[in-house]
């Protein structure tokens, strides 16, 4: 397939045209095709992720350039960057499909979770610490909708009230309406969507719709608190998160936990005798050498066999300098079970001093890896049927979507070597070297007549003059006749003058100072 | 001549010390984990739950290359001998307990091979000096039998017990060392070519015994240098001339007998040998990998990690530090450097000593555990031992002492080092890579040391003879 082949193209148009380091993904120790961990078609499927990459306001800006009017008009221009970037959570999520019958349809989604500013009113003092923040759209965005895209054809907000909320409503006896005594909800809506035949157990979560608005109308959906009202959000069955284990810069251990939440007692308490199954995809870079064959399992803290919770397990190792290795698992166990934990040791490698980032001591991300319960969706369906609702969001709420969870980014701190080193290690190695080579070769090539000259000389000669000796070297060089022992000489003769050049110098800076 | 008293008595408690070890610490004396005694070319494991060739192992079930994840770098056989051992655990054991016990027994038979090794030379020495009518004259001084003092020396020095302890597979490449020069000394050619090709196969560096072992073959053991025997022939003859008394009718034959001649036959047994042996290597190793990347991977993933050093964790020698640091444009010539200076030194080492075969395979092992890629304390051990065999000829080494106070210090401080390094945060690699260039100067002082002191006592018995 031309996949591989054209992935650094594609790597390199996103990277320019979101202002995002996506070009790091080019060379294929960052990047990988999963198996069966996506469920999906599975050899056109390309995963890579950039745990040090902070999404930030350069990026937001060329993805809303994308849209027909940019920030400058509809609902993209409520986007107020420092809003936004105070939130929690935001995701941008871009959808290129390009088909026959429809042509290139381009679908974007901007995720974004704020938390609304806490207003004090004393005239509710008492109630003030346990009611909710009441917000609005221009207590949060700083600016009201006001008017719509031209090129678009349709431009709505949708308000949801969620499942267990609608619960908790209907338990205290208000069913759907919108103003009420535990909430004001204003303005009103022009339209609602309810569920139908929610999953058992479940009550019908409630979309109102808003959609006439224009610049002499500004729309200030707003929501007003009037009595403290608690409800769960709905999670995934098991809590995922990852973390690291063991100390020092050798070997550690990555252990992946899921603990069993409040979504999946309720299940439990449904349905007896089942058993949840849960994918696991990790992909660690080469540096992290991990050991697949110390794989251990733990439920409820007592160590199991792995073959016993492990159903599918597919391990493609990492290649040094190549590609990353992963890790796709497919585990099965009792509902009833409270935490699963999964061990992996790893050993740290160490680089060559080019491959490490500039901050290096701060050290290494191991992406998120990615946690499924094929078993339990996220899908609705609604009364009205489907031309009728006319909205991509609506309808993409009701496909089958997988619950999906993302553990935290590891950091690993790895050894760095001596970053200022490179020229004192090359010298002191091949130093050591020249020694080695010199002297054996020196050894090798002594002869027998040359040692015992040098026995014979040291001998003999009782005291060395040296200014005679160096005048009949110098003349028997000139006259070209060739010296019977001027090693041994020489020797003795080059530690006299060294002795005599310490002692001038010696004497010379005394004398000087 | 008598061994040393009680030998067999010291041998047994070198192997008890090491059973001792053993069995009485149950849990890991982490030295496995060092990275002085487990290489990732030997590591049997890096840690106490898990090794490298039980990685490489459990990839070879799940039916993938144990070569994939650039973890196992060894011979696909050793995967398929001791792959069995590394996963069988014993309750109330140390883990690897099969593995140790095994390498237990082969640090005994390697050291029984040295101690024959040793009676060989000093037989061999013993005929020499009657050849020469020099025994007289030696036999004043004492004379210690080398075999027993090599092999008590091998088991117990302390790098070779933390060598066995640590479970790297370096006993095994010891064994294979020990076990070519052995067969080469008693001209046993099958032996030989069986060690020295399994030898060059489990590490590649052994492959420059070859010259040591086909001068073995051809020329016999450690003698005086032939030029000696010459000049007691031309003597015999010119007394033989003289007198024509019938104590000199045997001198010729000996003479005859001692003057060392090329065989020819013995070489090309030893040849022959080698063939059988290498297709006998390569036939398991593609049985063993056929379904999984095949012979080309395997020499890619194991002589090929070797020779470009691409693993650069740290270890008791100067590459890893001088790979990390040097720069990629002169990457490769430094590495050419590096094996250069080894296969260099063969030639003239080999042309100066070829009278003395034994002490050439010695000082090759030294020089080639000084360069090569992942030196480990295993190496020293063995070249340690087999300097032992030469106590004799090397009795008046100069710098002995500081050797061997510089092996003492470097072996103490090198685990220090690397603790400050790794575990406390507090060092810094370069004073760990002090400790290597130490040690890599003192490995060049001994060598040089001992091919001088070699050759001065060749210079010794010239002058002895001549006299």
């Amino acid at each position: 397939m031309e996949i591989d082949a054209t992935w650094k193209d594609l790597t390199h148009a996103l990277s320019g045209l979101f202002c995002a380091s996506i070009n790091f993904l080019e060379s294929s120790t960052s990047y990988f095709a999963p198996s069966w961990a996506f469920r999906s078609n599975v050899s056109n499927l390309r995963y890579g992720a950039l745990p040090r990459e902070a999404v930030c306001t350069e990026n937001l800006t060329p993805w809303l350039k994308l849209l027909p009017c940019r920030d400058k008009a509809g609902l993209a221009s409520l986007l107020d960057r420092p809003s936004i970037y105070k939130g929690y959570y935001h995701s941008q999520r871009l959808q290129l499909t390009s088909t026959k019958s429809t042509g290139m349809v381009l679908k974007q989604t901007l995720t974004v979770v704020l938390k609304p500013d806490v207003q004090r009113n004393s005239a509710h003092s008492s109630l003030d610490n346990s009611i909710q923040p009441s917000w609005s759209v221009s207590s949060m965005f700083k600016k009201n909708v006001t008017g719509l895209c031209v090129p678009a054809k349709t431009s709505r907000i949708f308000f949801e009230l969620e499942t267990n909320m609608v619960v908790e409503l209907e338990k205290l006896g208000y069913g759907d309406s919108w103003s009420n005594s535990i909430f004001d909800l204003s303005p009103n809506p022009v339209r609602v969507f309810k569920e139908s035949n929610p999953l058992p157990g479940r009550s019908n979560s409630i979309i109102y719709e808003y959609i006439n608005y224009s610049e002499h109308e500004p729309l200030d959906l707003g929501m007003k608190w009037k009595l403290p009202f608690i409800w769960s959000c709905s999670q995934s069955p098991f809590h995922a998160s990852r973390f690291l284990m063991g100390s020092g810069n050798e070997r550690g251990s990555i252990a992946i936990s899921l603990q069993s939440t409040e979504s999946n007692k309720e299940f439990l308490a449904k349905s007896h005798g089942c058993t949840v199954q849960v994918l696991i995809f990790q992909v660690v870079p080469w540096y992290v050498k991990v050991y697949y064959h110390t794989l251990q399992v733990f439920i409820d803290g007592k160590p199991q066999s792995a073959s016993d919770v492990i159903e599918k397990i597919q391990v493609s190792p990492s290649e040094d300098k190549l590609f990353p290795g992963t890790l796709e698992l497919m585990l099965r166990y009792p509902c009833s079970v409270q935490s699963v934990a999964l061990t992996l040791d790893f050993d740290k490698g160490f680089l060559h001093i080019d491959e490490y980032p500039p901050d290096a001591n701060q050290g290494f991300d191991i992406p998120s890896a990615l946690v499924t319960f094929p078993n339990f969706h996220s899908s609705r369906s609604y009364v009205e049927d489907n031309l009728s609702i006319n909205s991509p969001l609506l309808l993409k709420f009701q496909e089958k979507n997988v619950v999906r969870s993302y553990t935290e980014a590891l950091l690993v701190p790895l050894t760095t070597p001596d970053f200022s080193m490179p020229y004192n290690v090359i010298t002191f190695t091949c130093t050591v070297l020249a020694l080695y080579f010199g002297s054996l070769l020196n050894v090798l090539r002594r002869r027998v007549g040359e040692e015992e000259r040098l026995l014979n000389s040291k001998g003999n000669t009782t005291r060395i003059r040296l200014i005679p000796l160096l005048l009949s070297k110098f003349s028997s060089k000139l006259k070209g006749r060739t010296d019977g022992t001027p090693k041994s000489s020489s020797l003795l003769g080059s530690k006299f003058l060294f002795i005599l050049v310490v002692v001038l110098a010696v004497l010379w800076h005394y004398i000087a100072n | 001549m008598a061994g040393i008293r009680g030998y067999w008595n010291l041998a047994a408690a070198a192997i008890a010390f090491r059973l001792l070890l053993l069995l009485c610490f149950p849990k890991d004396l982490h030295l496995g984990s060092r990275p002085e005694v487990a290489t990732p070319l030997t590591s049997l494991r890096r840690r106490m739950k898990h090794n490298l060739l039980a990685e490489g192992y459990w990839l070879k079930q799940a039916s993938m290359s144990p070569y994939s994840g650039s973890m196992y770098h060894g011979s696909p056989l050793l995967l398929s001998f001791l792959g069995q051992l590394t996963i069988r655990r014993v309750e109330g054991r140390p883990p690897h307990f099969y593995c140790s016990l095994m390498f237990v027994v082969v640090d005994f038979i390697t050291a029984v091979l040295i101690r024959a090794t040793g009676q060989k030379l000093l037989l061999s020495r013993h005929k020499s000096f009657q050849v020469l009518n020099l025994s007289k004259l030696v036999e004043a001084s004492g004379i210690v039998n080398p075999g027993d003092f090599a092999s008590l020396v091998y088991l117990w020095n302390p790098l070779t017990i933390v060598t066995c302890m640590g479970s790297s597979t370096s006993p095994i490449d010891n064994l294979m060392v020990v076990m070519a020069i052995y067969g080469a000394c008693s001209r046993i050619a099958p032996l030989a070519a069986f060690g020295w090709v399994f030898a060059t196969h489990l590490s590649l560096y052994p492959i420059i015994l070859i010259v040591p072992v086909i001068l073995l073959l051809g020329y016999g053991l450690d003698a005086p240098p032939s030029k000696l025997f010459l000049h007691k022939t031309s003597d015999a003859s010119s007394s033989c001339a003289l007198n024509q008394s019938p104590d000199n009718s045997e001198a010729p034959k000996l003479t005859d007998n001692a003057i060392h001649t090329f065989s020819w036959v013995q070489v090309l047994h030893f040849v022959l040998w080698v063939f059988i042996w290498l297709c006998f290597v390569l036939l398991l190793s593609s049985i063993s990998l056929k379904d999984v990347g095949g012979l080309s991977e395997m020499f890619r993933k194991t002589y090929g990690f070797i020779l470009t050093v691409e693993d650069l964790s740290p270890n008791i020698g100067v590459l890893w530090y001088f790979f990390a640091e040097v720069f990629d444009f002169f990457r490769n010539f430094f590495l050419i450097v590096f094996h250069v200076n080894i296969l260099f030194m063969i030639l003239p080492l080999a042309i100066r000593l070829k009278h003395r075969s034994c002490f050439l395979a010695f000082v090759y092992i030294a020089i080639s555990s000084m360069l090569k890629s992942y030196p480990s304390v295993g190496d020293s051990a063995l070249y340690l031992g087999l300097l032992a065999l030469f106590c004799n000829e090397l009795a008046d080494m100069h710098f002995s002492f500081f050797l061997f106070c510089g092996y003492i210090g470097v072996s103490l401080l090198s685990p220090v080092m690397h603790n400050l390094w790794i575990w406390r945060g507090t060092g810094n690699a370069n004073f760990y890579f002090a400790t290597g260039l130490a040690y890599a100067c003192l490995q060049t002082v001994l060598v040089v040391e001992s091919v001088s002191s070699m050759l001065k006592h060749d210079r010794m018995l010239r002058k002895l003879v001549k006299a």
